[in-house]
């Protein structure tokens, strides 16, 4: 064996932040705190027509309103809302006609993180929304998708060009004052994506952004909004990296989905802020909502990799509404050192006929908190609603800890459901027997973890497979014998 | 003046007629301490979301039954299992009953709480003992342990057994408008003993009765304990059953909760693993209608290696009735080896009935088996339509399946008298007479 267990766990855990830099890109930044003049000032350095500021303003109303829930299963220092600026856009901004014309550093950061655009733009024809400290800067594959009809841009470039859609939809799905992090979202989100697919459109590529926290002490506060009209079909990526950082960084976003009849959304995300280093310092505080409305025969499909952030609140919900539609949750959360993650999903039957699938595969390690925490909600008039959910954890080491909370309500004769949990660690004879034939174990593990979260990874596109296989590599190498 | 502050005002009288210097008193004052700080649980707590005890605070029960009422046996013949002979243990309205009683001190104590707390020969086992499983910091056990004074005292020395089963009843008359009881129990199995144990509390007409008992269970090493508890009250009755349960190395608990009836039951069953090699298991049948709500509350909390625990829950919900499952295992760091396994399955009949279920895990250690399952469904179609072309009536056929469905439950019943009893509860609720002996 190239290794001992001890060195292997050394490394692991002396291992750096691999995409922990700073890019020094000249900020426009707002002063710290947080009021009404904040929001009104946010809404006017976007430009924003008066209804949205005083949609903003209502959410943070609500929101002053609002406590911090204590409720999940993690503990962290509560980040100071005064203590934060809400607002920072790169300061260099003109639109680009091609990359040449791309400021050099901002491309030399998208090198470092593996994900440069050229290479995104030939890897099966990926259109890449970058988002950057929350202004979008460069948006390729435009052309192909107006074509067709689809819009995808930032949310601001659609509040001012689209106001009639986002009008119509945003907060539809998540309210203003549907929960502490959602009303502050609300208030001062700054930017991110909005997506609509026409009536019987199929979306010819997968749609990405990457979201990036850059300015030091400026929380990111995205908000997302997908709608896919009826009979279209669109698959979204997301991804995350962020460059290391000492003081905690907040990120709370919002994600609306809205699948109408026939529609089907595939939203798949990658997520690897920076966790915190080894003592448990620093790191990315991650409390995000995320939630779909499913109309008739419509399909909603969330799938995860969450490695990263320091604490992680997030459950990525489906309202099955409409009959006959169908909500899938596949998630994979590996917490190693000091991570904390508390993530699941929630499945609301409403109509009849109405399907979801939840598969959960927890991963600790180091001394992490790895909690699921479901809802599978079936009312009254969800006559043969079905649920399968499966929720297993790998334990390494005994310093870490796993937990399932999954609550399970009926509330109709009809409906069928099924849970299921275990709990394991990596068999001593898995890893025997692969350093029989000449795998050491630092590769078996990754092997061993790889099987176990196949079911999920195989859910996702093809090319957020790849990087999400690296980052569970990075995230487990030796974390245990 | 609502129960609270009824129950916290009477605490004073209560403390009268008791001996101060007992060093019960301090614990007692420290409970309702407690209670007063803390009062009735509310939906807003986690562990009571899914139940609400604010209905039975608006009812004015009386906290001190005023007369003591004499039953006659053949009355309540009933509601013992009188096919086998037991100890009995008896209370009417929270009074000890010596008539309708058998206890014994031969080898065993079998007998109650009141002479356990004033009599010398019982101190040091009371000191060593009591309140000592039971939570200090939950609400309704603090009132109970306020309030303590009678329930059954059973205590087996090392390598003994009782001749015979123990029965404990608590029966309420009815001659109070509204009634609530207290019942404190406290089993203590010493080394290699072993006991079975039968309890069922019973109201015997229509008037309300709200029942908050806490029993202690002490099983010590190789001891064996089976407590069956029978939950088939009046419609007016609701019970609050916490039960706490310590054992160490190689004991074995095994408890099985019947609910069949009554108008709001709630079980807190908690198991502490303190040793080693340790087994528990935790079963329970409900099968409910009308407007009738059921909440099993368990915790299994795994503190040292290579033990087992096992459980399994089954509930048929009827009419508008509510059936809660909220089940814990902890798994502390040492305890590795650990290997723990819940099931809970349910069956809605009725588009009313409601099941929440909440299985929950929290694993700290790496080296164990650890699994839950859930589901919830109907009775298999295809069964019934097998059993109907055989020519067994539709009701008949829906009884044997869910008779089925329960029996994994029943099967390790270890009173043959109890099982067949059970037997006949459930062919009652089911509306049918089967032919077989069940």
């Amino acid at each position: 064996m190239a290794y001992t267990e001890e060195e292997l766990k050394k490394e692991l855990e002396t291992k750096e932040y691999e995409y922990g830099f700073y890019t020094d890109i000249e900020s426009d930044t707002l002063p710290k705190g947080l009021n009404e003049e904040i929001v009104i000032a946010i809404s006017k350095k976007k430009e924003e027509p008066e209804w949205m500021t005083q949609w903003r303003l209502e959410a943070f109303r609500a929101w002053q309103e609002m406590e911090e829930p204590e409720w999940a299963n993690v503990t962290y220092k509560k980040p100071d809302f005064q203590d934060i600026s809400y607002y920072s856009a790169p300061n260099k901004k003109p639109k680009y006609n091609s990359l040449d014309e791309v400021d050099p550093e901002l491309l030399d950061t998208f090198k470092k993180l593996g994900i440069s655009v050229d290479e995104q733009k030939k890897l099966a024809g990926v259109a890449v929304d970058i988002v950057m400290d929350s202004v979008s800067v460069a948006t390729t594959f435009k052309k192909t998708l107006a074509e067709k009809g689809i819009i995808f841009c930032s949310i601001s470039e659609a509040i001012k060009e689209h106001p009639e859609l986002v009008k119509k939809y945003l907060g539809t799905v998540v309210p203003q004052k549907d929960n502490f992090y959602a009303a502050l979202n609300s208030a001062v989100f700054s930017d991110g994506s909005f997506c609509y697919i026409p009536k019987g459109v199929r979306c010819p590529m997968e749609l990405s952004t990457y979201f990036r926290i850059n300015q030091a002490g400026t929380g990111q506060f995205e908000r997302t909004l997908v709608v896919a009209e009826e009979g279209s079909y669109v698959s979204y990526l997301e991804g995350c990296t962020a460059p290391m950082r000492d003081e905690n960084q907040l990120h709370a976003a919002v994600v609306e989905l809205i699948a109408l009849d026939n529609a089907e959304i595939k939203y798949s995300t990658v997520q690897n802020w920076y966790p915190g280093n080894d003592q448990g310092k620093g790191g990315v505080f991650n409390f995000v909502t995320k939630r779909g409305l499913c109309e008739k025969h419509a399909k909603i499909s969330w799938t995860q990799v969450e490695t990263g952030s320091a604490v992680t609140w997030k459950y990525p919900s489906c309202i099955l509404k409409g009959d006959y539609s169908i909500g899938e949750f596949y998630s994979i959360a590996v917490t190693n050192n000091f991570q904390q993650a508390d993530t699941g999903t929630k499945m609301v039957h409403l109509g009849k006929n109405t399907r979801s699938t939840i598969i959960s595969k927890g991963i600790s390690a180091g001394q992490s908190q790895n909690s699921y925490r479901g809802l599978v909600q079936v009312n009254s008039r969800a006559e043969n609603a079905r649920n399968f959910s499966q929720c297993d954890s790998l334990l390494m080491g005994n310093r870490c800890g796993a937990h399932t909370f999954p609550y399970i309500e009926a509330k109709n004769k009809t409906a069928q459901i099924e849970h299921e949990a275990t709990t394991s660690k990596i068999g001593e004879d898995q890893i025997f027997y692969c350093n029989q034939r000449g795998i050491d174990t630092e590769k078996a593990i990754a092997l061993i973890v790889n099987g176990f979260s196949k079911e999920v990874l195989n859910k996702l596109p093809m090319e957020f497979a790849v990087e999400a296989q690296k980052l569970l590599e990075i995230s487990l190498e030796g974390s245990v014998g | 003046m609502d129960l609270k502050e009824k129950l916290v005002s009477s605490f004073m009288a209560f403390e009268d007629g008791l001996d101060l210097d007992h060093p019960v008193h301090e614990e007692r004052s420290n409970a309702i301490k407690n209670f007063e700080t803390k009062g009735f649980p509310t939906k807003k707590d986690e562990a009571w979301k899914y139940t609400s005890l604010k209905g039975l605070q608006k009812i004015d029960f009386s906290i001190f039954p005023k007369q003591e009422t004499t039953l006659e046996y053949k009355d309540v013949k009933k509601y013992f299992l009188h096919e086998i002979d037991a100890y009995k243990i008896v209370f009417v309205d929270g009074v000890y009953s010596s008539y309708l009683s058998e206890t014994t001190h031969d080898g065993v104590d079998v007998c109650l709480m009141s002479s356990a707390f004033s009599k010398p020969m019982f101190k040091q086992v009371i000191e060593v003992y009591f309140n000592k499983a039971a939570s200090k910091d939950e609400s309704l056990t603090s009132l109970n342990t306020a309030f303590s004074k009678e329930g059954a005292y059973i205590y087996i020395p090392k390598n003994k057994m009782p001749k015979k089963p123990i029965q404990i009843l608590h029966l309420a008359t009815g001659n109070e408008a509204a009634l609530m009881l207290q019942p404190r129990n406290l089993i203590v199995a010493e080394d290699n003993a072993e006991v079975q144990i039968i309890e069922r509390h019973q109201s015997l007409t229509g008037n309300e009765v709200f029942t908050n008992c806490v029993t202690e269970i002490f099983a010590g090493k190789d001891a064996i304990v089976d407590y069956y508890k029978v939950q088939n009250d009046a419609p007016t009755a609701s019970l609050v059953d916490n039960t706490y349960i310590s054992q160490k190395n190689s004991s074995v608990v095994r408890v099985h909760t019947f609910s069949l009836g009554g108008k709001l039951i709630r079980n807190n069953l908690n198991f502490y693993q303190n040793g080693e090699r340790i087994d528990s298991t935790l079963k329970g049948v409900t099968i409910l209608g009308d407007k009738q709500h059921v909440d099993h509350h368990t915790l299994v909390h795994h503190a040292q290696p290579n033990c087992e625990s096992h459980q399994d829950y089954k509930g048929i919900f009827g009419d508008s009735s509510t059936g809660v499952f909220n089940g814990k295992i902890i798994v502390d760091k040492i305890a590795q080896k650990t290997d723990a396994f819940q099931q809970n399955n349910n069956i809605l009949l009725s588009d009313k009935s409601t099941i929440n279920s909440k299985p929950q895990l929290e694993i700290f250690a790496d080296d164990v088996k650890c699994s839950h399952g859930c589901t919830i469904g109907q009775l298999d179609e295809e069964a019934m339509f097998y059993l109907r072309s055989r020519g067994i009536p539709k009701k008949e056929a829906k009884a044997l399946l869910m008779y089925a469905f329960a029996n994994n439950v029943l099967e390790s019943v270890r009173i043959p008298e109890l099982k067949v009893r059970i037997n006949k509860i459930i062919a009652d609720k089911l509306g049918v007479r089967m032919g077989f002996d069940l």
